[in-house]
């Protein structure tokens, strides 16, 4: 995803010289694409968040689109207050990226684990969240947020994920993806673990049942309606998501209960402990109730 | 641009409606707010290039008061230049007024919300950057209390500006040595200041805060030095102006009573 990010922002910067992009002394290897083609519009802040957040509010004041890219919490929760007060108050055009949503970077420990950011990114004023699904969505979401001005929150995972849509899909921000259509049960899933619901949605079908998918990058603004229509339709929801409390799966119950609809629901999601063992990505989605076979077993349980 | 003798009315006048504001809010920061009048008196009259017909050209030099708890004084002054009228400044922290308590960016003629501090410096850098990057002449000023420079957020900022060579932005520092619960030596010494500044490469100068032409002479040379980011360290006094409030911690927190602010008001009739 971050591949697929990299070089479509050089591609839009190209075109559109209000583009600047900022770092934290990290993206080694990721960003010189940028840096080489565009140094006046580029800048190592050093090891420093908050001060990058702040830099990037006062160049968006004046007049520029300006993205920061850092890991996983650098970006988001050193420098909350910075986002809250200096981005969001004054609803500038800054686009704060991650990579290693998730568990990405699951043997790295829990520090490098962005597992909240979700959460607290959705609560902030002008905030528009969006956690891709593969990397063709990255490109589009990347696309997207430049033509949709004020804060937004990119959270991506690594290098190398697979692509899941063969097919170029329609990406509106604030819309679901539909993937596949079905009538006993609804899979939403955002961010990396969209590869694992379209698996889930194949296993079920081999044993007979008809499952829709949806995509769901932009968990705010959530796409109510396609949430709603589909309860209808399948009466059954189950979410998927790389993230602890207060995600995708709090956000879609939020919708269901609100709307007083009636509907069976589950959300798979991390647990709110800390994981404080080493593992990689798969390992510890499946330590968190996340694997594929896990994923097959609640839908049907449902 | 005001005369210099234009410029001690200003600054009587602000510290006016400042006590006034605060009195009819039963407002915090009253001493916070006069320790800086006559700085802002002078960047606002007679230093930075705006425009209060056109508060949005992209060649104004850009202010902002990062210590956004003393913005009474800062709506003063932007009223006294006619960014909006008057009797705005009676709606001071009044139900439904733009004018909040801390620094509000819906306000005309304000660049930056504030009121968490340690947010200036850093969004100053990067209007700074950007001025700097595209040619630009204009100059941003940042205001900084002293109590506010524990932030580490500022040190942060104090490392980047002169790594890029940012000599169109200048710092001051409102220097008046009593922060929330003491003296900032009793709190979190900064002493050496100047020396602390000069070690990250700021090129720095010392004023009497209080004194209109020292502080127009120090802003009219910035840069000090070219390439290198400018900071004013300007000796104040807490409560300036006002005998009872000079110097004293509770005027942090306290709103003057209505005894009080008639003689606050009196003392400064007598200074014009």
């Amino acid at each position: 995803m971050r591949t697929a990010f990299i070089k479509t922002l050089c591609e839009l910067a190209e075109q559109d010289e209000r583009i600047w992009l900022l770092c934290g002394d990290l993206g080694y290897s990721v960003l010189e694409g940028f840096s080489g083609r565009f140094p006046d519009r580029f800048v190592n802040v050093g090891v420093a968040e908050q001060n990058m957040t702040g830099i990037a509010a006062g160049l968006a004041l004046s007049g520029k689109v300006v993205f920061i890219y850092s890991i996983a919490n650098f970006p988001v929760m050193r420098c909350l207050e910075q986002i809250r007060n200096d981005v969001c108050y004054h609803n500038l055009n800054v686009k704060i990226v991650t990579v290693g949503g998730g568990l990405t970077y699951g043997s790295l420990g829990y520090t490098h684990h962005g597992v909240e950011d979700i959460a607290v990114m959705r609560v902030l004023p002008n905030m528009t969240v969006i956690a891709p699904g593969d990397p063709v969505e990255a490109r589009l979401a990347t696309q997207a947020i430049l033509n949709t001005p004020g804060p937004c929150y990119l959270r991506l995972g690594k290098a190398g994920e697979p692509v899941v849509h063969q097919i170029e899909p329609e990406f509106q921000i604030g819309k679901a993806i539909s993937l596949q259509l079905g009538i006993d049960l609804t899979l939403i899933s955002t961010g990396g673990m969209l590869q694992s619901v379209v698996l889930a949605a194949e296993k079920l079908a081999s044993q007979g049942y008809s499952v829709q998918v949806l995509s769901m990058p932009t968990v705010y603004p959530l796409d109510e309606s396609a949430i709603v229509q589909a309860s209808k339709k399948t009466g059954k929801i189950l979410t998927v998501e790389e993230h602890g409390l207060g995600g995708l799966g709090s956000a879609v119950a939020e919708v269901l209960a609100l709307g007083e609809i009636p509907v069976k629901f589950k959300s798979l999601r991390l647990q709110r402990e800390a994981i404080k063992v080493a593992g990689s990505q798969a390992v510890l989605r499946a330590s968190q109730g996340l694997s594929l076979e896990e994923i097959v077993e609640v839908a049907i349980s449902l | 641009m005001l005369q210099q003798n234009l410029c001690q009315e200003l600054a009587n006048s602000i510290r006016r409606h400042t006590l006034k504001m605060v009195h009819r809010a039963n407002a915090s920061h009253v001493g916070s707010c006069l320790s800086m009048a006559d700085i802002l008196a002078v960047l606002y009259g007679q230093i930075l290039k705006i425009d209060p017909a056109n508060p949005n050209l992209p060649e104004r030099d850009r202010f902002i008061l990062s210590k956004g708890h003393a913005t009474a004084i800062l709506y003063a002054v932007l009223a006294e230049r006619g960014f909006f009228p008057l009797e705005w400044l009676d709606t001071y922290c009044q139900d439904g007024s733009l004018l909040t308590g801390h620094v509000s960016y819906e306000v005309p003629g304000v660049e930056v919300s504030t009121g968490s501090l340690g947010h200036g410096l850093p969004i100053g850098c990067g209007m700074a950057l950007a001025g700097k990057r595209e040619g630009k002449s204009y100059k941003v000023y940042v205001i900084l209390s002293d109590g506010e420079i524990d932030e580490g957020s500022n040190w942060e900022s104090i490392l980047f500006a002169p790594h890029h060579h940012l000599d169109n932005l200048v710092v001051i520092v409102d220097y008046n040595k009593i922060q929330s619960f003491g003296t900032v030596k009793e709190v979190l010494d900064l002493d050496p200041l100047v020396d602390k500044w000069k070690a990250f490469r700021w090129s720095v100068q010392e004023v009497d805060g209080h004194n209109h032409q020292q502080i127009e002479d120090v802003l009219n040379s910035v840069p000090f030095e070219p390439g290198k980011p400018s900071v004013i360290i300007a000796h104040t006094t807490k409560g300036k102006g006002v005998s009872f409030m000079e110097n004293q911690l509770p005027w942090h927190y306290k709103s003057p009573n209505t005894e009080q602010l008639s003689q606050a008001l009196s003392e400064l009739e007598i200074q014009l």
